[in-house]
């Protein structure tokens, strides 16, 4: 919880954690991306969360999944590309039982992606999402970001569905 | 406790799993993997709130099971995972011994097929692959055929009384399920929350 003397955080990661903290949600599973190093540094850094890295992003989303229905909220952090291994682990896990499984995805593939495959699979993300009903915010500003992920994080625990918050490379300032 | 594969005795999964869940008594969770495992699971008692019954996330059953173990770690937590479904998703056997969840469970039921789709040979099985020396080798140390229904018996109650990870390897016949479940996601969400929510 943020005390009134701790100034707000001021970069999207930050934020992003502070939005974590303030929902209870504890238990982060990831497969890395380098976009997201300061999110997950900063997390392993803090005592609050349990975080580890896994092997797949579908073991991610099972391990959350199972978390949840235990009572302890989690997320799933990964890169586009992993995201794209994931619609039948969600339409038959999270989607199909409606447990709250929140993720995070750094977008990579476009404004400016050098990478021919990255580029095609970032196309898939959007439509599979929008296939499931997964709700779905693109974070692209840093003064729209602590209540875009506050939110999400909000509605997916009371609506009892999975959401997703997409890091633009607007708000992460990531390849050039 | 069996390290290799050489003199294993072939069992029934539904007799099995009516055993594991006979010697069940603080209301631990158990997870079944896709098709026949939860069926079997279903037949041993399918008014066990304990139980938790997935639909088509083939070879989740571990990491599922793992993060009911993180969240509750004071309950114990079985996975009950098919060979073929255990293939798929190898990598979470790394993924569980790096964290080292002590009250985790892991039960594969080898039949070298994927019964439930024809019976077709899994590659693991024309290869020869040890699933338990798999599991040893990702860094789960606790980890042993079961090579008949004493040494089950002596397994699960390792599994019910010292720190884990364990995997229980068990070598099975070819019969199908006994008794699908039924569909009913949110209902078996619902129940397995309801049941997580009650003190171990
Ligand atoms: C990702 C995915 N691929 C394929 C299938 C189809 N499928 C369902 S069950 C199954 C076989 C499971 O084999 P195993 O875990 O060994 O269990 P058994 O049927 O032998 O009891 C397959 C291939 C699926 N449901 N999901
Ligand atoms: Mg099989």
């Amino acid at each position: 919880m943020t005390s009134a003397t701790d100034a707000p955080p001021t970069t999207w990661h930050a934020i992003l954690r502070q939005a974590l903290k303030d929902n209870d949600v504890r238990l982060v599973t990831y497969v890395p991306d380098n976009v997201l190093r300061p999110l997950i540094d900063g997390i392993h850094a803090d005592p609050f969360f349990t975080a580890f890295p896994c092997a797949r992003e579908e073991e991610a989303v099972g391990i959350v999944t199972g978390a949840s229905m235990a009572g302890m909220r989690g997320i799933v952090m990964m890169q586009t590309s992993g995201f794209a291994t994931l619609p039948n682990v969600l339409a038959s896990l999270p989607v199909a039982f409606q447990v709250p499984v929140l993720m995070v995805v750094s977008e990579r593939g476009t404004m400016g992606e050098f990478n021919p495959g990255q580029a095609i699979v970032c196309r898939t993300m959007r439509p599979i999402l929008d296939s499931m009903g997964i709700e779905h915010h693109t974070m692209t500003r840093l003064d729209e970001a602590a209540f875009m992920a506050d939110r999400t994080i909000r509605q997916a625990f009371a609506t009892r569905w999975p959401a997703c918050l997409i890091i633009s490379p607007l708000l992460s300032g990531a390849r050039k | 406790m069996t390290d290799n594969t050489d003199n294993l005795h072939v069992m029934n999964r539904a007799a099995l799993t009516k055993r594991l869940v006979g010697k069940l008594t603080k209301r631990e969770a158990v997870i079944g993997g896709i098709g026949n495992s939860n069926w079997d699971l279903w037949a041993s008692g399918k008014d066990r709130g304990e139980n938790f019954y997935m639909l088509g996330s083939m070879g989740l059953a571990a990491p599922i099971a793992f993060g009911v173990a993180i969240a509750q770690p004071n309950r114990r937590v079985f996975a009950l995972e098919g060979d073929g479904s255990l293939l798929m998703q190898l990598g979470c056997l790394s993924t569980i011994a790096a964290q080292k969840p002590k009250n985790l469970t892991i039960i594969i039921w080898d039949n070298g097929i994927y019964q439930i789709t024809g019976s077709q040979g899994t590659p693991s099985a024309s290869a020869g692959t040890d699933m338990v020396a798999i599991a040893r080798a990702s860094g789960l140390a606790s980890a042993a055929w079961a090579a008949d229904e004493a040494e089950f018996d002596a397994l699960v109650g390792k599994a019910l009384t010292t720190d884990g990870p364990h995997v229980i390897g068990v070598k099975i016949d070819r019969e199908p399920g006994r008794d699908q479940t039924d569909r009913d996601p949110i209902r078996f969400r619902e129940t397995f929350s309801r049941a997580m929510a009650q003190a171990v």
